[in-house]
C-alpha cells in the first residue's frame, strides 16, 4: 500500500525511537514522536495520527493508560494502536490488547513485520472509514425516506377526537401501519396493519397501502373494494413470504354501526361501554398480499354499536412482549386489563401501562407495539368530512342529463357510487358538498337495491340480532339475484345563481306504501327505515313516485343548509 | 433451531422436520431443504412435532414452500402442531392454504 500515513511513535528509549522513525520514513510515512505516555496522548490530540506505535513501559504514564486515553479521544474513528514491548509472558501481552491495543510487536523490531502490520492496519482503517461513510449516507437516506413515509401515512384523520393510537418503532421505520380517514358520507375507515418483518422491507409495503387507502376512501369506494385493491397491489409488489396482517373497520356514525374485517391479527376487542363486556374480533381472513384477486373473498362482521363503544386493534407485539423471565404478556393478561378497568376512557392508557410494567426495564420487545382505539360517537361530535381529494379547475358542465341503468349482473358485483359521485362533482359548485351528496346517493341507491330489487324489509334492522340477520339476507339475496335493475338518472340545470341537481332512482321492485311510511316517520322518531330523516335533511326536496319504486331528490347550490 | 428432511420410500413425499423456534434464522436452511430435494417430490409434510414457536417470517417461509410446490396446486400438510403453533396458523387462516392437523 503506497498511501502515506501519519504515524505516532511513543517510546522512552531514544535509540528505539530513532530506529522506528527511520523505518517508518523509509516506507514513505510521516512520523510524530513522543517520549512518554502523557506526551503520546497530547501528540495524538494535536496531530491526529492514523496509526499509533506505543511502548508498553514508559515513565510519567505507561502505554496501557495512554492507549485507553487515546481510544477515548478517537471516538468513532478507528485508530489502530500497536504495542511495542520487550515483555514476553502471555499475561502481559494480553494486557496490551485488553487496554485497547489492537496488536503488539516484540522487541527487537523486525522491519518486515512492522511494515506488514502498518499496511494491514491501514487497510482496516480504509475499510472502517468506508463503512462509516456508507452508514452516514444510509442514515441520511432513511431520514428523507421517513419524511416521505410520514407524509404519506399521516395524511388522514388520525387526529380525530374519537381515535387514540400508539406506534412505537423498533427502528427508524416500522413494520406497523395505522391509517384513518373520513369517508365522503361522513363515516370513517380505520386500518391497522402489521407487515412481516421490521425496518425498511416492512415499511416499503405500507406506502402503496396508504396511497390506496386514502385515495380510494376519498373517492367513495366501499371497504371491500379498498381491501381487494390493497390485497392485489401487495400481492403484486411484495415477494412471496412478505405480507400484511391487518384489520379494517368501516364506522357509520349515523347508523351507529360498524363493519369489521380482520386478517391474520390476534383477536382484537370491541368493548361495550354499557355492560363493560368484550366482543372478541376473530381473524377470519388470510393476511393481505397472500391470495390472488380471484381467491380473495373477504369475510366481514357487522356490529350495531352504542355511543362510547370502542374498538381496540393491535398487532401481535403486545401479546408477544416478554418479561425478563422470557414469559409472554399473552391474551389472558390483556383480557384482565379490560375486566378490571372501571373507566373506559382510561382503557387505552392502562393497556399500554400494563404492557410496560410487565416488560419492566430488562424485558424484551420482540416486535413493534401498536394499538389503535376507535370510539363510536355522535356524528355531530366529528363534524363533516373535509376531503381535499376533489380536484378541478373549470366551472364544469351545467346543463346536462345522464341515465345509468344497472342490470342484475352488475348490481351483484359493482358499486356505482364512486363513478356517479365523480360525475356529479364535475359541477364545481357541488364539489364542496360532495360528502352530503355521497350520503344522499348512498341512501337512495341502497334503498332502491335492498328494499326494491332485493325486496328486503328494513324492519329487521331494529334489533341487534336482526341487524346481522339483515346483512346475511342481503348477501344471500345478492348472490341469487338474476333479474332486476336500478335506473339512476341525474339531471343538472343552471339557475341564475348556481344550479339545481335532480337525482332520480327507479327500481324494478314492488315499491311500497310510501305515504303511510312517510307519515309514520314524521310522528315516530324511533323509526329509521330507509334513512328518510337523513335524506330529507340533506336535499331540498324529495318525493316517492309511482308505486313507491321511484324516488326523486333535488339539491340546489350554492348550498346554505347543513346537516 | 434445526431443520431436517427425509424422503419417503417411493421418493414422492418429502417430510421437513422443524425443531425449536421456527423463525427468520431458519430461512436459509429451510429453503435449501426443499430447493435441494429431488424433482420427483409430489407432496410435502412439514412436521412441527418439535417446533415450539413460529413467527410471521416462518409463515412467510411456508408460503415460499407453497409457491415452490406449485402454488394453488401444491400438496402440503402441516402436521403435529402444538397448541401455540396451531393458534398462530389459525389466526392467519393458513388452513385455507395448507392441510393442517
Amino acid at each position: 500500500m503506497s498511501k502515506s500515513l501519519k504515524i505516532l511513535i511513543a517510546d522512552d528509549n531514544d535509540s528505539d525511537r530513532l530506529i522506528l522513525t527511520a523505518i517508518v520514513k523509509k516506507e514513505g510515512h510521516e512520523s510524530v514522536t513522543a517520549a512518554n505516555g502523557q506526551e503520546a496522548v497530547d501528540m495524538y490530540k494535536e496531530h491526529k495520527p492514523d496509526i499509533v506505535l506505543l511502548d508498553a513501559l514508559m515513565p510519567v504514564m505507561d502505554g496501557f493508560n495512554a492507549a485507553r486515553l487515546i481510544k477515548e479521544a478517537s471516538g468513532e474513528d478507528l485508530v489502530p494502536i500497536i504495542f511495542l514491548t520487550s515483555l514476553q509472558d502471555a499475561a502481559s501481552l494480553a494486557k496490551c490488547l485488553d487496554s485497547g491495543g489492537d496488536d503488539f510487536l516484540s522487541k527487537p523490531y523486525n522491519r518486515i513485520i512492522l511494515k506488514a502490520k502498518i499496511n494491514a492496519f491501514s487497510r482496516m482503517r480504509t475499510m472502517h472509514s468506508a463503512i462509516q461513510e456508507h452508514n452516514k449516507q444510509l442514515l441520511l437516506e432513511q431520514q428523507v425516506a421517513k419524511t416521505i413515509f410520514d407524509n404519506v401515512a399521516h395524511l388522514g384523520c388520525l387526529d380525530a377526537g374519537n381515535l387514540k393510537y400508539s406506534l412505537s418503532p423498533l427502528a427508524v421505520f416500522n413494520g406497523d401501519t395505522v391509517l384513518a380517514e373520513r369517508k365522503p358520507d361522513g363515516g370513517m375507515y380505520v386500518f391497522l396493519g402489521d407487515f412481516t418483518g421490521h425496518g425498511l422491507p416492512a415499511a416499503v409495503g405500507s406506502l402503496p397501502l396508504a396511497e390506496i387507502f386514502y385515495g380510494m376512501t376519498g373517492k367513495g369506494f366501499n371497504i371491500e373494494e379498498i381491501l381487494r385493491e390493497i390485497n392485489q397491489k401487495l400481492r403484486k409488489i411484495l415477494p412471496t413470504g412478505v405480507f400484511c396482517c391487518g384489520s379494517m373497520i368501516d364506522m357509520d356514525f349515523y347508523e351507529k354501526s360498524a363493519k369489521v374485517w380482520v386478517g391474520g391479527l390476534p383477536n382484537c376487542f370491541l368493548y361495550h361501554s354499557g355492560n363493560k363486556e368484550i366482543t372478541e374480533l376473530i381473524s377470519k381472513n388470510l393476511p393481505l398480499g397472500v391470495l390472488d384477486s380471484k381467491s380473495f373473498k373477504p369475510v366481514f362482521e357487522e356490529y350495531s354499536l352504542d355511543i362510547g363503544d370502542r374498538f381496540f386493534l393491535w398487532s401481535d407485539g403486545i401479546i408477544e412482549s416478554r418479561n425478563v423471565e422470557g414469559e409472554m404478556f399473552g391474551e389472558d393478561r390483556l383480557r384482565d386489563v379490560f375486566y378490571k378497568c372501571q373507566e373506559p376512557e382510561e382503557l387505552f392508557q392502562q393497556t399500554l401501562s400494563a404492557v410496560d410494567e410487565f416488560i419492566g426495564v430488562e424485558g424484551v420487545r420482540d416486535d413493534d407495539i401498536t394499538v389503535l382505539e376507535a370510539k363510536m360517537v355522535e356524528h355531530a361530535e366529528l363534524g363533516e368530512s373535509n376531503l381535499q381529494n376533489m380536484k378541478g379547475t373549470s366551472v364544469g358542465p351545467m346543463d346536462w342529463e345522464l341515465e345509468f341503468v344497472l342490470k342484475a349482473a352488475t348490481l351483484k358485483l359493482y358499486n356505482p357510487l364512486p363513478l356517479v359521485l365523480h360525475i356529479v362533482t364535475e359541477v364545481e359548485g357541488l364539489r364542496s358538498v360532495s360528502g352530503q351528496l355521497y350520503t344522499l346517493l348512498a341512501e337512495l341507491f341502497s334503498n332502491a337495491l335492498e328494499h326494491g330489487v332485493l325486496n328486503l324489509s328494513s324492519e329487521l334492522k331494529k334489533s341487534t340480532a336482526g341487524f346481522a340477520e339483515y346483512y346475511q339476507a342481503r348477501t344471500k339475496a345478492l348472490e341469487q339475484l338474476s333479474e332486476g335493475e336500478v335506473k339512476v338518472t341525474l339531471r343538472h340545470k343552471p339557475l341564475n345563481l348556481g344550479g339545481l341537481l335532480t337525482i332520480r332512482m327507479e327500481d324494478t321492485g314492488n315499491g311500497f306504501d310510501h305515504e303511510s311510511i312517510i307519515n309514520r316517520s314524521r310522528t315516530n322518531k324511533e323509526y329509521s327505515g330507509r334513512g328518510l330523516p337523513l335524506i330529507s335533511k340533506i336535499c331540498d326536496s324529495f318525493a316517492y313516485k309511482g308505486k313507491g319504486n321511484i324516488v326523486e331528490a333535488t339539491i340546489q347550490w350554492p348550498v346554505v343548509k347543513k346537516i | 433451531m434445526t431443520i431436517s428432511a427425509i424422503g419417503s420410500g417411493d421418493g414422492k413425499e418429502l417430510t421437513i422436520k422443524v425443531s425449536g423456534r421456527f423463525d427468520f434464522s431458519a430461512h436459509q436452511e429451510f429453503r435449501q431443504v426443499y430447493e435441494g430435494a429431488s424433482p420427483d417430490i409430489e407432496s410435502y409434510v412439514v412436521d412441527m412435532a418439535e417446533a415450539t414457536y413460529l413467527d410471521s417470517s416462518a409463515l412467510g417461509m411456508l408460503l415460499l414452500l407453497r409457491d415452490h410446490a406449485g402454488g394453488d396446486s401444491a400438496n402440503i400438510k402441516i402436521s403435529n402442531c402444538n397448541s401455540d403453533v396451531k393458534k398462530i396458523l389459525t389466526i392467519s387462516n393458513f388452513g385455507q392454504l395448507f392441510a393442517i392437523d
